[in-house]
């Protein structure tokens, strides 16, 4: 069985409540390395997809997923607002209009999420950015891709904790980070922290 | 009507700032600054700069210019979701050089190319040449009594005094050469009142460029006495 409009609705309420749980983590973790937005902007967009769903559940898991983007870009000021719009815009793309979603489908939209969030930002591996949390991620669950949605998203969110992990040594080449240089090192991303948490958040909703 | 501007940046007291100083050059320009988040705090909204892109657009395009990071990305997804994504650009070029230089161009007339052209081109040095002598059919020599000599307005004007004119026109103080056309390159010249400078023009018109030129001079650039 796949996801329907309303599990993709739900996950993403999930999400939302994880992203205000660790909101003062996130804020931290900005704090140390950016100016500090991140965990309110990413809360403000979260709470803006809730509120928009809360609202009206759209047909399609694409639909879903394009609510969640318009949200992000029109409420987070930030870097995130984009790059996690069009992440979700691009999802919301390659899915199309199926009326629910496979590993398949899954494996998909995730690829093309990190494809947007790498045409947006122009971050590669390494940079000390999201996309640092994001291609593990996608390459986990490209390999996972034979099981269900469940072991697909499990697997993206393992690759993704793990990738965010590694942001912790590398010197920030993009973003507000990168204007500390090597005093960047010695941190976790906020960006990468808030991808993991995102990509945990959906693989639990889908268990 | 001219091509418009949107400036995108973190700060709306930055955005208001720069449309401010290019308005000053530009003053038929439409410059909408699109800065900082709704509830006054620091970002890009990009609400705002969709609306203020729609506002910009009298049908001849409009070029957004940017400051910081997020900006950018902000400024790309606007043009993004636009209806004709191809009369709206967004220009790599540094914010306050960038929207001036853009702000003359439009103001002289240029397409959207060539105010994006304008607007990058601010982001490399200004090409001031000890340029050699040579295919100068004529030159005239002019002192600078205006107060602020070519400082940012009167440098406008005198760019913006040769829209039309079919010439080469360049702008000497010392061993130093200035592309007239160019409102950067006159600021970095750095001529002040009392300097004597020499304008060279070869073209069709050189005649007429030279004449607007010392027509300028010698009123102050519209300087009030």
């Amino acid at each position: 069985m796949g996801c329907t409009p309303e599990a993709v609705a739900n996950a993403l309420r999930d999400a939302a409540a994880v992203i205000a749980e660790h909101r003062v983590e996130l804020i931290n973790l900005d704090r140390a390395i950016g100016d500090g937005d991140h965990g309110e902007n990413m809360h403000r967009g979260f709470q803006a997809i809730v509120a928009a769903l809360d609202t009206a559940v759209p047909e399609t898991p694409g639909a879903v997923l394009k609510v969640a983007a318009t949200s992000l870009i029109s409420k987070v000021g930030g870097a995130a607002g984009p790059l996690y719009g069009t992440a979700f815009l691009r999802a919301a793309t390659a899915v199309s209009n199926q009326p629910e979603l496979g590993a398949a489908e899954v494996v998909a939209a995730l690829r093309a999420g990190l494809e947007g969030v790498q045409a947006r930002g122009k971050a590669v591996e390494g940079d000390k950015t999201m996309v640092d949390a994001l291609l593990p991620a996608v390459a986990a669950a490209e390999k996972a891709g034979g099981g269900d949605v469940a072991a697909v998203l499990t697997a993206a969110a393992e690759g993704a904790a793990a990738g965010a992990e590694s942001t912790v040594d590398l010197v920030a080449r993009k973003g507000r980070a990168s204007y500390l240089g090597r005093r960047s090192a010695g941190h976790l991303d906020p960006g990468a922290r808030s991808t993991a948490l995102l990509l945990g958040a959906l693989a639990k909703a889908a268990r | 009507m001219s091509v418009g501007l949107v400036l995108v940046s973190h700060s709306a007291k930055l955005a208001e700032g720069v449309a401010e100083v290019a308005a000053q050059m530009a003053p038929d320009v439409t410059i909408v600054p699109a800065g900082g988040l709704p509830d006054g705090g620091i970002g890009t909204d990009y609400d705002s700069v969709v609306a203020a892109v729609q506002r910009a657009d009298s049908g001849s395009g409009v070029v957004l210019l940017y400051d910081l990071g997020s900006a950018q990305m902000t400024a790309e997804l606007a043009v993004e979701s636009l209806a004709d994504p191809e009369a709206v650009v967004v220009a790599d070029a540094p914010l306050v050089e960038g929207t001036v230089a853009a702000a003359v161009a439009a103001q002289n007339g240029a397409d959207r190319g060539g105010v994006l052209e304008a607007a990058a081109a601010a982001g490399a040095p200004p090409e001031l040449g000890s340029a050699a002598p040579e295919a100068v059919t004529e030159s005239v020599d002019l002192a600078l009594t205006n107060e602020v000599g070519l400082h940012a307005r009167p440098a406008a004007v005198l760019a913006r005094g040769l829209a039309g004119i079919e010439a080469e026109v360049s702008v000497r103080l010392g061993d130093q050469e200035a592309d007239a056309r160019s409102v950067l390159a006159l600021m970095a010249l750095g001529a002040r009142k009392g300097d004597r400078i020499q304008v060279r023009a070869s073209g069709p018109q050189a005649g007429e460029a030279l004449r607007a030129v010392q027509e300028l001079v010698e009123d102050n650039f519209g300087e009030p006495a």
